[in-house]
């Protein structure tokens, strides 16, 4: 449904976006996650035919953004991640003002808009002034106005950034509906667990490269046995290192002055001889600790080479 | 042909605007500050000139009548751009803008409608001032051809001082920054034509007493000066305004080579079509290519 060939963007000579090649199913939704200033948004704007790619192409159901715009606006539903509302509108009247921009007959909008309305929890607000809506209801009229004409993929731009943890699941429960009717969507994020659990694929993004794309439930089941330990050493870091980095279970190891991080996907049992075996070559250990492994860590080691 | 011109008579940006214009306080408050310029020094006037005379004279009425038509003109001058220069540029900084055009509506028709709306607006200002015409016009000594000289004036001059602020609120970011140099521009159309023009006819006669010894006269000024609005609305009534004594001989009305009002429209209404051209080019995120490159 989406798809980009050697996507890159340049802003005078800065590289936003570097050679960026994405898939997107047909009624999946797609997890793009990257750092601010990493080119989720310039990707997007392309993908909604705002903005002409410095060199390679995008096709959003088959139709090039920058050919055939047209087309493209038809099949998509964006949401920036800024964007204003006009005062003196109702939620109503706002709307039905881009339901009018969609060419939607004025006989069938009452209808919709009720059902969009309803769809974001905003029945009760259908006559207040746009303007005086919290952020988080400014948030979900945007998602019905990007509704209006029913379309069959959205780009949402960090529909959730900026929102208190309750408008936050007010969010990711509308997203499910939406993904329960069959849309394709792609979400960007700058936090990978808010968007794990909703999306089927997700890719890495940093410096305008995808440094990491892969299914969700099939690196899931991995994520879930996988620990990071963290071993403090008085001296000789790096030879410790040595001795650890190509051990069974171990998916990566990393020296940060004294410390060792080790990624470790084994049993307990395998746990303990790792320690013992740093022990008795005599390394000085000074302490030995399990954390639980940071979601975006484990997923780029879980995932390590797959986007380059 | 509504599609071509990417335009409906009643389409949603249309009736936002004026749905929007006719909610906020700003309207009736202009509309009424309006009405207050124009009818005070119209009524100011009449009461100063005529307070102590017993009787009008056809003459001094069509004198009256030119001083509101022209006042009108400066008015549309400021009003006008005024109203444009923050359209585009004021859904850009409120970030509508980008939303805006990944819906169906076109960017021709974004612009146009905005045009519109705002050329509407001033329309109901022109149009408020009515009865004060109604009265100056009771006076008499004004034809009714003058009068429809008058409005054409007016038609052009709100296309093209709307098409000047649109141009800046789509080229500049800022509204503030469009703003400053739309109303910059207007004056430079209003007063600044003006001026060159009279430069321009000082600098040839003094050019020819030189050459010549005598006065030729230059008919051709009549291009440069019908251009300035103001002038170009006084030949409405004082066809020789617009030929600054440059005549060649023969006299001021058969020097001048074409209708001004009808020379006006041909020169602005491109150059406003222009404008708007460029406006929605600027306004649009994906250009279609003007040449199309030779395929690499
Ligand atoms: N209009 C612009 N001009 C110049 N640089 C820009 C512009 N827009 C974005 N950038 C730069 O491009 C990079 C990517 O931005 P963006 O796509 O917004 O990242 P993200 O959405 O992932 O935070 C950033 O470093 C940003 O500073
Ligand atoms: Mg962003």
């Amino acid at each position: 449904m989406i798809r980009t060939v050697n996507l890159t963007k340049r802003y005078g000579k800065f590289l936003a976006v570097n050679q960026l090649n994405l898939h997107i199913e047909q009624g999946s939704v797609f997890g793009f996650v990257g750092p601010n200033g990493a080119g989720k948004s310039t990707t997007m704007s392309i993908l909604a035919t705002l903005m002409e790619p410095t060199s390679g192409h995008a096709y959003v159901g088959g139709f090039d953004v920058t050919k055939d715009p047209d087309k493209v606006r038809q099949l998509i539903g964006y949401m920036p991640d800024f964007f204003g509302v006009y005062d003196n509108l109702t939620a109503v009247e706002y709307l039905d003002f881009y339901a009018g921009a969609y060419d939607i007959p004025k006989e069938k909008r009452p209808a919709l808009i009720q059902d969009l309305l309803e769809l974001v929890n905003l029945s009760m607000k259908a006559d207040a002034y746009v303007d005086t809506l919290s952020r988080g209801m400014k948030q979900r009229l945007g998602l019905a106005r990007c509704l209006v004409h029913d379309p069959q993929v959205l780009i949402l731009d960090e529909p959730a950034s900026g929102l208190d943890p309750r408008a936050r699941i007010e969010m990711k429960d509308i997203l499910k509906e939406l993904k329960a009717m069959g849309k394709t969507i792609i979400i960007s994020s700058h936090i990978l667990p808010e968007l794990a659990e909703m999306c089927d694929t997700i890719g890495i993004i940093e410096q305008g490269q995808l440094i990491a794309l892969a299914p969700v439930d099939q690196i899931a089941s991995r994520v879930a046995g996988h620990r990071v330990l963290r071993v403090k050493l008085l001296e000789r870091a790096q030879e410790a290192y040595d001795q650890v980095h190509y051990l069974e279970h171990v998916t990566n190891a990393d020296v940060q002055e004294n410390t060792l991080l080790i990624h470790y996907t084994g049993d307990e049992a395998g746990q303990v001889a790792l320690l013992s075996k740093l022990v008795q070559n005599g390394l000085p250990v000074l302490s030995f600790a399990e954390e639980a492994g940071n979601l975006e860590e484990v997923f780029l080691t879980v995932t390590k080479g797959v986007g380059s | 042909m509504q599609k071509y011109l990417g335009f409906q008579v009643m389409n949603p940006v249309l009736v936002k605007e004026f749905r929007g214009r006719m909610r906020t306080i700003k309207t009736p408050l202009l509309l009424a500050i309006y009405l207050l310029v124009v009818g005070g020094i119209t009524f100011g006037y009449m009461y100063l000139r005529y307070s102590n005379q017993v009787f009008f004279r056809p003459g001094e009425s069509k004198e009256l009548f030119l001083i509101l038509s022209v006042l009108q003109l400066i008015l549309i001058g400021f009003v006008a751009p005024g109203l444009t220069a923050g359209t585009i540029s004021g859904e850009r900084e409120r970030q509508t803008l980008n939303i805006l055009l990944t819906t169906h509506l076109s960017p021709t028709k974004i612009v146009l409608s905005k045009l519109v709306s705002s050329l509407a607006f001033i329309g109901l200002l022109v149009f408020a001032t009515l009865p004060v015409y109604a009265i100056v016009f009771l006076y008499g000594g004004i034809s009714p051809g003058q009068l429809v000289g008058v409005f054409v004036t007016y038609l052009v001059s709100m296309l093209l001082f709307g098409s000047l602020g649109m141009f800046c609120s789509a080229w500049f970011k800022r509204t503030g920054v469009s703003t400053v140099l739309a109303y910059g521009l207007s004056l430079f159309l209003l007063g600044g034509t003006a001026i060159l023009t009279l430069f321009l006819s000082e600098y040839i006669s003094m050019y020819q007493y030189r050459t010549y010894g005598s006065h030729v006269g230059f008919p051709e000024i009549f291009y440069f000066a019908a251009l300035n609005p103001v002038m170009n609305l006084v030949s409405v009534f004082e066809p020789s305004v617009v030929m600054l004594g440059q005549s060649n001989g023969t006299s001021a009305a058969q020097a001048i080579p074409i209708q001004p009002t009808l020379y006006y429209a041909l020169v602005y209404v491109p150059v406003s079509a222009l404008l708007l051209f460029f406006s929605v080019r600027m306004v649009s995120p994906v250009k279609k290519k003007l040449f199309r490159k030779a395929a690499r």
